[in-house]
């Protein structure tokens, strides 16, 4: 019978992937004598090594194999947990997770650094015992025909006290062959002796087979010191009979054992052969493998509560439907009630289901402890990681997301920030430099917090340095923030010189744009000699968005309520007409650029007067612009669709969604929408300047 | 119906293990570890115990001994699924009352040929 495991593959990853995740993590908090936290990370280990087994990951298995027995043998406690195991354990767990992407993805690894650990690994094994699994594979012995054994089994009397029981044993055997057996009553006592626990008899058997001696012995290896056994064979080519002593684990196998090192290495040279023959090929399947695997976890507690609901749901529609079934004015108030309970059941019910998405933090604050300490190592300053708010919970795309650009911020805050021991200490700071990973939740939205107790930002030098990349003109004069936003422009780093751990001055450009896709902003803050603060701002879900309605012509639009910074009715002093296209609106300090939606989008309206109209103004890259719209309609939860997947993109709208009306409704997008407001700008300045020339020709 | 308790803390063990013996008409009880094993057990009675030896709260060993010690469980086959097939291990497991053991790599059809050893 023919069982197919593949479906249970992705379970067995994601459990590997915790499982490496909890060594790691215990890893880093590993001290010696601490036999708990050994336990867990060799107990980690050795499930990978099982599952990867099963499924026929062996680059897996092998690889493991190592650590499990470098894990074992601190478990015994025959070897002592140095500083530089650990080492060796942590990079291990980075090559375990190599090797199981590779599995899942069907690619290729990172032969280099999988072998240097294997060897490492290996060295730091050897002189102590490499224990090698003995193999399933028994030896083959030649056979030409069937072959007669003669088995003789006497059992203890107590051999029934561990579960087993002859009876099955001889039905094995029968499947093997022709099997006659004599039943040897001679011990057994009188009845009145006889105790029902206990096994008197012994058992004489003729096997008439084509198996191997090993597979008798098998069926019998549960049993064989609990008992008497004889195994003797004829056969008609090899007329010597040699009374085996079967003990498994010596002689006839140490030919077949591998030395760990050269098994890994042939592997590692025979997958490369494999791998370079066509890349292409695997580039498709990896894309493809990790779209297939996405799975959530689920509380439990998340699933009773949405059930619950689904539950009182049915309750509300079973009350509504008898109300409609025989109605009359009488009955309005009970209908408004439950109308009332309907949309309390589904706001909780939509309210359930996103929490299923959501998960908390700390699945992606896991992996900076290790950072941390790599890069203590790396630039040889003294730091620590704080992080708080762990709990705090985020939709699993936006998680999964985040991810790089928080690697990028933090790796930023080790090597700009922290200070070396000496300067902190010249400093009268203390040696050790604190990196803080925080999130909490503001209105809404999920706040994530990169603090260091570093240096801070040095707003001459990034300053200077802007003017020299020439992103800004010498004279201006520009805020704190303003300074600071730009780092975030492309091509800006000012490390003097160009680490491996950041300052390629091609990461936070990009960290700023992952987080703008995202719907998010980031914001900076710092003092110097104190330290900096990033500040993330992300939308909890990418699925629902808080909008406000507002309404154009005929048209409803709404706009993300997170880039709305106020809406006013333009009061007509203020407006600046600094040409005849290009209107001003003096807001406090600042002057926002008035873009009616109506122009932009072509519709036709009966508000056209900028005198007293409605103006939303909203920020999106640190541009505020006035969206001037006829009225303001509802704030409300939407949902959005995308219309890249229902239709095609459309510059300015970032989505759609449908209305309670059943209408559909285009949501904005606002950074999309500023572009084209420039360009639109541009292009009538350009239009005009030519007309104007023309003119001033005529003129002349 | 032949029922068969598994005790393992690996989900997608456990899972496997169950789906391969149930794909083969056995009934199946799940338990993620040597305690939750125990009470299963203690609640109910078994054909058979296939349980892993690693396991947090109470390993497989333990667990067998445990069982052993009950009315219900004096007989009952219990089986050791291990990757360490070191003579020490099966020691263990013997002197513990384990009945045997399976060896991982898990692989299906094996294991139900092998479990033809110890039930119906």
């Amino acid at each position: 019978m023919s069982v197919d495991l593949s479906q249970f593959i992705p379970s067995f990853l994601e459990e590997s992937f915790e499982g490496l995740e909890l060594m790691e993590s215990s890893l880093l908090n590993l001290e010696q004598g601490d036999d708990e936290t050994i336990n867990s990370i060799f107990r980690a280990a050795h499930s990978i090594k099982g599952g990867a087994g099963t499924f026929g990951f062996e680059d897996v298995t092998k690889f493991t194999h190592l650590v499990e027995t470098l894990l074992d043998e601190m478990r015994d406690g025959r070897r002592d947990i140095t500083p530089t195991d650990t080492e060796i354990l942590l990079e291990s767990v980075d090559c375990m997770r190599l090797l199981i992407e590779a599995a899942r993805d069907n690619a290729e690894f990172d032969q280099e650094k999988v072998m240097q650990t294997s060897r490492r690994l290996t060295e730091t094994l050897a002189g102590t015992l490499i224990k090698e699994e003995p193999s399933d594979i028994a030896v083959q012995v030649p056979n030409e025909g069937e072959m007669t054994y003669h088995i003789s089994f006497i059992p203890e009397h107590s051999l029934a006290k561990t579960g087993n029981d002859p009876i099955f044993l001889f039905n094995a055997l029968a499947e093997l062959g022709k099997l006659t057996i004599k039943a040897n009553t001679q011990k057994l006592p009188s009845l009145n002796d006889i105790d029902a626990q206990e096994l008197y008899l012994s058992w004489q058997l003729t096997l008439i087979s084509a198996v191997d001696e090993a597979e008798i012995i098998e069926i019998f290896e549960w049993v064989e010191d609990e008992c008497e056994l004889k195994i003797t064979q004829e056969n008609t080519d090899i007329t010597e009979e040699e009374p085996k002593n079967h003990d498994n684990a010596e002689e006839p196998l140490e030919s077949i054992e591998v030395e760990p090192v050269s098994s890994t290495q042939a592997d590692i040279s025979q997958s490369q052969k494999n791998n370079s023959n066509n890349e292409v090929d695997k580039a498709a399947g990896k894309s493809k493998g990790k779209a297939e695997v996405g799975s959530i976890r689920v509380g439990v507690d998340k699933v009773d509560s949405l059930i619950n609901l689904v539950g009182e749901l049915v309750i509300t529609q079973s009350m509504l439907s008898e109300l409609g079934n025989d109605f009359d004015m009488t009955k309005v108030e009970k209908l408004t009630n439950g109308l009332e309970q309907l949309l309390q059941n589904t706001k909780e019910l939509q309210e359930s289901v996103m929490r299923i998405r959501m998960l908390p933090i700390s699945f992606a604050f896991s992996r900076f402890p290790r950072l941390i300490h790599d890069l203590a190592i790396k630039t040889g300053k003294e730091m620590e990681l704080v992080i708080k708010g762990e709990q705090t919970e985020l939709d699993k795309t936006v998680m999964e997301q985040i991810g790089d650009p928080l690697v990028h911020l933090v790796r930023n805050a080790a090597d700009h920030g922290i200070e070396t021991s000496e300067v902190r200490l010249a400093n009268g700071k203390s040696a050790k430099g604190t990196i803080s990973l925080d999130a909490y939740h503001q209105g809404g939205n999920i706040v994530i917090e990169i603090s260091d107790d570093g240096a801070g930002i040095n707003r001459e030098v990034v300053f200077n340095k802007a003017v020299e990349k020439g992103l800004i003109e010498a004279n201006v004069t520009l805020t704190d923030s303003q300074v600071y936003d730009l780092l975030f422009e492309p091509g800006f780093s000012t490390a003097a010189e160009v680490t491996d751990i950041s300052g390629r001055g091609v990461g936070m450009d990009v960290v700023k744009r992952n987080i703008q896709s995202l719907g998010g902003r980031i914001q900076v803050d710092s003092t110097q000699g104190k330290g900096s603060c990033f500040k993330v701002h992300l939308p909890l879900t990418l699925a629902i968005l808080d909008g406000q309605l507002v309404k154009v012509g005929t048209e409803t639009y709404i706009i993300p309520l997170i880039s709305i910074v106020e809406s006013l009715q333009i009061d007509n002093k203020l407006i600046n007409r600094v040409s005849g296209d290009m209107v001003l609106y003096r807001l406090r300090d600042d002057n926002v650029p008035i873009l009616p939606i109506y122009q932009l989008f072509n519709l036709e309206t009966e508000c056209t007067e900028i005198d007293n109209a409605l103006l939303v103004v909203v920020e999106a890259d640190g541009q505020k612009i006035g969206l001037m719209v006829d009225d303001l309609l509802a704030q409300q939860q939407v949902v959005i669709k995308s219309l890249k997947d229902n239709y095609q993109q459309v510059t300015g709208i970032s989505g759609a969604t449908i209305l309670g009306d059943g209408s559909v409704a285009m949501i904005l997008d606002i950074p999309g929408m500023i572009s084209m407001a420039l360009k639109q700008a541009q292009q009538v300045q350009l239009d005009k300047n030519g007309r104007e020339s023309s003119k001033r020709g005529e003129l002349v | 119906m032949t029922k068969i308790l598994v005790v393992d803390d690996s989900n997608s063990i456990r899972d496997m293990v169950s789906f391969t013996l149930k794909s083969a008409g056995y009934q199946t009880v799940e338990a993620k570890d040597g305690l939750q094993g125990l009470s299963a057990a203690k609640a109910s009675s078994f054909d058979l115990v296939i349980s892993d030896v690693n396991m947090p709260n109470m390993d497989g060993i333990a667990l067998c001994s445990e069982l052993r010690k009950l009315p219900n469980f004096k007989f009952t086959p219990i089986l050791m699924l291990t990757t360490e097939s070191s003579g020490d291990m099966k020691l263990r497991g013997k002197e513990a009352g384990a009945t045997g053991w399976l060896v991982k790599p898990f692989n299906p059809e094996k294991l139900l040929a092998t479990i033809k050893r110890v039930v119906r």
